[in-house]
């Protein structure tokens, strides 16, 4: 039970029931679809971009509460954020999702996205976690939509 | 697929013992596995059935004159009798194929080209699982045929007015489950037939989920072709047979090419070989006929009867029990159901119910299971599914509701 209190921890369940930045985002200049086939979710990330600084990002659609707490935590870590900040936290997601940066010292900055150290012990719920990210990937690169089995 | 003897009569504790796995644990508790329609487990009879082949008697068949090549060729076609028996058929009427996929695939390529043009009409239902819509898609594309999509009810049952209103002089093919993977629905496949062949049309009976949780009788339902997987009836995986009617297989072109499927090749002019073994390419998968043939075996000996029994008594504890659960709808009520309990959560997304179930021991599927029409039907993106197999108790369905109770704490 410890390991799946870990991965539903009250920070993710809080993000999960009131999310962040959901929403439209009416003005925006980088706009891409995620999806996942295999258990559907499929989340819209919006983004306005001057300078190539995020000045605004929100994101709208449904997903399982791991999905959705991640993208919410995506778009409050990412505000205000530099395209090349946002590409670096990106990579620095995916290695603590997928378990890499356990005894590295990078550990010690994720801020709020340390909540999802948890996601590393279930294999299968990684793709749950980086969903978001992946389609910020795409949108700052410029597809319309990304999908992940 | 009725209920014949009383549930009493069937000694599930001896059932069990007869698979292996069961007896394993998972994350510290007992294994509760209810995923049988994405697959069985094996009993020990079809895992020594394999072994067994691999230890004494494994060689290529149809081909060499040697002793081992014979033994091998006799067990091979000797599964193909005792899968024609399993479906009520005979032996020179049942094609080995890889699965239901590959079986219907087969299907819609051999008589799907060669009987349906432009203009023609295929009718399939709402309900199907992906493997009975994409071929019959890619048939229509190659042809320029049409497909015509039969509606479900609410409950989930099939809209047999609607399906009576597509199928006419258009139609060529009907293609339609036999149960629902997605929601246990049970279709009225006699009836079907007799509305397809009432304007000269076929029907393909998608069998993966008919086959393991009763008797069938392609003669009594009076199909055309029944399509099943040895891996949904506690046989391997990567093997299956399509029953098709002598009259139809005997006038089909082949659909692939290569050895065993000819009798001779010369640059100048090759000919092929009678069904089946016209429509089975290449060496077949010998090991996988063999355990398929134990596991039929393995069910005539627990009685279809029974197996079917059992699961609509425990069909009947399980839909009781999740009523019970605070939040829980259920997807699939049809009256005519198998043993498949779909549901959702008010508020929990089906992959995290999957995800706390199994810190529970408790196997279920979760996701769109190959329907995704059904999903889009029933205004939800998933759900999750606990499927009933043979094996399964009342126990385990309290287990189920058990760690569902769980899920909605997690989520309190």
């Amino acid at each position: 039970m410890s390991e799946l209190r870990e991965l539903y921890n009250d920070v993710i369940l809080g993000h999960t029931k009131k999310p962040r930045n959901f929403g439209p985002l009416e003005d925006a200049t980088a706009t891409a679809v995620g999806y996942n086939p295999l258990c559907g979710d499929k989340f819209v990330v919006r983004m306005k971009i001057e300078d190539e600084r995020i000045v605004d990002i929100r994101f709208e659609g449904d997903g399982c509460s791991i999905s959705k707490a991640s993208a919410s935590v995506m778009t409050e870590t990412l505000k205000g954020k530099t395209l090349e900040e946002a590409k670096e936290l990106g990579v620095v997601f995916r290695d603590l999702a997928t378990g890499q940066l356990e005894g590295t010292d990078r550990l010690d900055d994720l801020g709020k996205m340390a909540v999802f150290s948890g996601v590393s012990e279930f294999p299968v719920r990684v793709k749950c976690a980086t969903l978001a990210w992946h389609t910020m990937d795409a949108a700052m690169a410029g597809k319309d939509e990304i999908s992940t089995e | 697929m009725t209920p014949a003897a009383p549930p009493h009569t069937y000694d599930v504790t001896a059932v069990r013992a007869d698979f292996p796995i069961l007896a394993r644990e998972v994350n510290g508790k007992p294994l509760v596995y209810l995923d049988n329609a994405a697959t069985t487990q094996r009993p020990e009879a079809v895992v020594n059935a394999i072994a067994d082949f691999y230890r004494t008697s494994n060689s290529n068949v149809h081909r060499g004159v040697h002793r081992l090549s014979q033994e091998a060729t006799e067990l091979f076609e000797a599964a193909r009798t005792t899968m024609a028996r399993f479906l009520g058929a005979d032996t020179h009427e049942i094609v080995f194929t890889r699965g239901t996929t590959e079986g219907i695939n087969l299907v819609a390529a051999a008589y799907g080209r060669a009987n349906v043009g432009a203009g023609d009409e295929i009718v399939v239902s709402r309900m199907e699982h992906h493997a009975n819509i994409v071929p019959w898609q890619l048939l229509c594309e190659q042809t320029g045929a049409r497909l015509r999509v039969a509606p479900i009810t609410d409950d989930g049952a099939l809209d047999m007015d609607a399906l009576a209103g597509l199928i006419g002089e258009r139609t060529k093919i009907v293609a339609v489950g036999h149960i629902s993977n997605a929601l246990g629905t049970i279709n009225p496949i006699q009836e079907i037939a007799r509305l397809a062949h009432a304007v000269g049309a076929i029907i393909v009976v998608d069998g993966a989920q008919g086959a393991p949780h009763g008797h069938v009788d392609v003669r009594a339902l009076d199909v055309d072709f029944y399509a099943l997987s040895g891996h949904k009836m506690y046989g391997p995986t990567g093997i299956g047979v399509v029953y098709g009617r002598k009259t139809l297989l005997d006038a089909m072109p082949p659909w692939q090419g290569g050895g065993d499927m000819i009798r001779s090749v010369t640059f100048e002019k090759t000919t092929y070989n009678d069904a089946p073994f016209r429509f089975e390419a290449g060496t077949p998968n010998i090991a996988g006929a063999i355990g398929l043939a134990a596991a039929a075996d393995y069910l005539r000996d627990v009685g279809l009867d029974a197996i079917a029994a059992h699961e609509a008594a425990l069909l009947e504890y399980g839909t009781a029990q999740l009523a019970k659960v605070e939040g829980l709808r259920m997807i699939g009520t049809a009256p005519h159901k198998a043993g498949v309990l779909g549901f959702v959560l008010e508020g929990i997304h089906p992959h995290d119910i999957g995800t706390i179930l199994d810190s529970e021991g408790v196997a279920v599927r979760t996701g769109h299971h190959c329907a995704q029409p059904v999903m889009e039907r029933f205004g939800v993106p998933a759900t999750a599914r606990a499927s009933l197999g043979l094996y399964n108790t009342p126990a385990e369905i309290d287990a189920l509701v058990a760690a569902l109770t769980k899920v909605r704490e997690v989520f309190a």
